[in-house]
């Protein structure tokens, strides 16, 4: 435990140093936070024009919708808020800078994880959140502890299974140059289908997003829970209460996969 | 002082490099960068760690520092087994590269410091006391709250160089450490690394291209070529047997034929440009330069000292 406050403490100030850095350029970071809200309001602006023309998609109505793209664009947002600079962990391995986490006394996967730390995804946030603001508004919702537990989870869980993701995937930079495209096709990708329910997927993409990426334990679970909805494919409703444990396994699976990746690392310039 | 700081018992690293032949069909290649390598640092011993580019510095000294895990062989660095005990070992020793930025870019300097003392769990009293030592020698003051993107490149090296000794490292690495410095900042960075070695006992080793900086700081020369190690010996051993020769190059006023000089010989002409070698214990430039003027008008002369290069060239000449 005592290491655990050790690494907590250690987190609190390398983000404060990071923020400090951000923060000298106001500006840029000014104009950073207001382009990624407008981008989220956009992105639901598609979902609003799918409504205006259908009543329903596959069953589920627009506040219904609009609660699975909150929690995604929530989740997601957090995520690149906290780690979204492994979008440049390639260049750091081709560039053999990677060495320098390998001197440190401190555990890789932690220290490129608390790298950096991007503030002007801020907006990505606020604007799922005023979305999520106008689904709980305009659902009919039977608070109970259960379902406020959930509620509170839901964000934590998803994190959690977003960053696995982007580890695992990331990885892949430990053997080739492009693992940047592929880790954003199952990152970015993961967001944009998370966003939409289950069930209007065909039966492999969506054993794909439950079994291999599991994106379905991230909104669409929580959600049918929450929402006390019956499931669409007919899966048994315990599932809806593995999320945590889902985001658990992801995360040991990602970190036996860095820990794979970081003994075939190979530096660079001989 | 049994157990020495550093030991390779017949370390190789081999790299599997993966070439596209044709459309489809890849070729894998073993290269090895290094082949077989054996010998031990005692402690509080300066080395120096050189050879050609290529021949496989880097590698050994990434082997070392628990970056790259070695393909053969039993490595032990302060008593430890560099990759398998990484975290252990990373508190023990220091790791410098010259051309590496290892402090926070956007950051004043006095703020990676800080953030060092909290990676290495430093005990204020030693986070203090190292500070203040290093503020005092390597004269950090004025730049200590300045961003270190801002920072001139000696600046920099300084403050690198407090950074890779802040938790009191047992062995230090240092890989090209003076390289792009000019001659002052270099000689500022070689007393220092000189005292600490002096003063604290630490174990260094170094790599570099500069004749100048092993011959001032280090006690031990290893000279490598193609993974292998081929001189092991003090400094006077290595320029008693191979490094006499200079070279003397002169821009004439008018190309001619090459100069005829005595304990010389030209060994290169381009244009009104000769390249006269010569041995630094028989003749010195002047002399020589004396006997050219009366050949032939000059224009303009340098001396070229051995490059590293050059000697181990010639030991390699010397052992095909």
């Amino acid at each position: 435990m005592a290491d655990l406050s050790d690494l907590l403490a250690l987190y609190r100030r390398l983000i404060a140093a990071r923020l400090r850095a951000q923060l000298q350029y106001r500006t840029s970071f000014a104009l950073d936070s207001t382009g990624m809200l407008l981008i989220s309001f956009i992105d639901f602006l598609a979902i609003l024009v799918i409504f205006a023309n259908v009543p329903q998609l596959a069953g589920w109505t627009l506040p219904e919708v609009a609660l699975l793209f909150a929690i995604t664009g929530l989740t997601f947002a957090f995520t690149d808020l906290a780690i979204g600079h492994l979008d440049l962990f390639p260049q750091l391995i081709r560039d053999g800078n990677f060495d320098l986490l390998l001197i440190r006394p401190r555990g890789t996967l932690f220290q490129l994880l608390t790298a950096d730390f991007q503030v002007r995804r801020l907006g990505k946030a606020i604007g799922a959140l005023a979305v999520l603001a106008y689904a709980l508004a305009n659902l009919r919702i039977d608070w109970d502890p259960g379902r406020i537990a959930m509620l509170l989870l839901i964000v934590p869980t998803g994190v959690v299974i977003f960053a696995s993701i982007w580890v695992a995937t990331i990885c892949i930079a430990f053997w080739s140059v492009d693992a940047r495209e592929v880790s954003n096709a199952f990152t970015y990708g993961g967001q944009f289908l998370g966003q939409f329910p289950m069930n209007l997927y065909d039966r492999w993409l969506r054993r794909f997003l439950a079994y291999v990426v599991p994106i379905a334990f991230v909104a669409y679970f929580p959600a049918l829970y929450i929402l006390g909805k019956p499931d669409p494919i007919g899966l048994p409703e315990w599932l809806r209460f593995t999320s945590p444990l889902v985001a658990l396994a992801a995360a040991f699976v990602a970190s036996a996969v860095w820990r794979f990746g970081v003994r075939h690392y190979q530096s660079a310039g001989g | 002082m049994s157990v020495p700081a550093i030991e390779l018992e017949h370390v190789g690293k081999d790299f599997v490099v993966r070439r596209a032949v044709g459309r489809l069909r890849r070729e894998t290649d073993v290269v090895s960068a290094v082949a077989d390598l054996t010998f031990s640092v005692e402690r509080g011993s300066l080395v120096g760690y050189i050879g050609p580019n290529g021949a496989g510095k880097s590698t050994t000294v990434k082997m070392l520092t628990g970056i790259l895990v070695p393909s053969r062989g039993r490595i032990s660095v302060a008593g430890l087994v560099p990759t398998r005990q990484r975290t252990q070992l990373a508190q023990r020793i220091g790791v410098m590269f010259g051309q590496r930025v290892q402090l926070w870019w956007d950051l004043p300097l006095i703020e990676s410091f800080e953030l060092l003392r909290y990676i290495y769990r430093i005990p204020p009293q030693t986070y203090e006391r190292n500070l203040s030592t290093f503020r005092r020698l390597l004269d950090l003051d004025e730049f200590l709250r300045t961003p270190v993107r801002q920072l001139s490149l000696g600046q920099r090296v300084r403050g690198e160089i407090t950074g890779a000794m802040l938790h009191d490292p047992e062995i230090l690495f240092l890989d090209e450490p003076t390289i792009g410095l000019d001659v002052v900042a270099r000689q500022r960075v070689r007393e220092f690394l000189l005292s600490a070695n002096r003063e604290r006992g630490m174990t260094l080793l170094l790599t570099s291209h500069d004749l100048t900086d092993i011959e001032r700081l280090c006690s031990r020369i290893l000279i490598i070529d193609r993974g292998r190690l081929i001189f092991d010996g003090d400094i006077d051993t290595l320029k008693a047997r191979y490094g006499k020769e200079r070279v003397l190059v002169i821009d004439l006023e008018e190309p001619g034929p090459a100069l005829q000089l005595d304990g010389a010989r030209v060994i290169r002409i381009e244009g009104p440009r000769q390249w006269i070698a010569f041995d630094g214990e028989r003749l010195s430039a002047a002399q020589l330069t004396a006997a050219a003027a009366a050949q032939a008008p000059l224009r303009d002369l340098t001396v070229q000292e051995p490059e590293i290069e050059d000697v181990v060239r010639r030991i390699y000449q010397e052992r095909a």
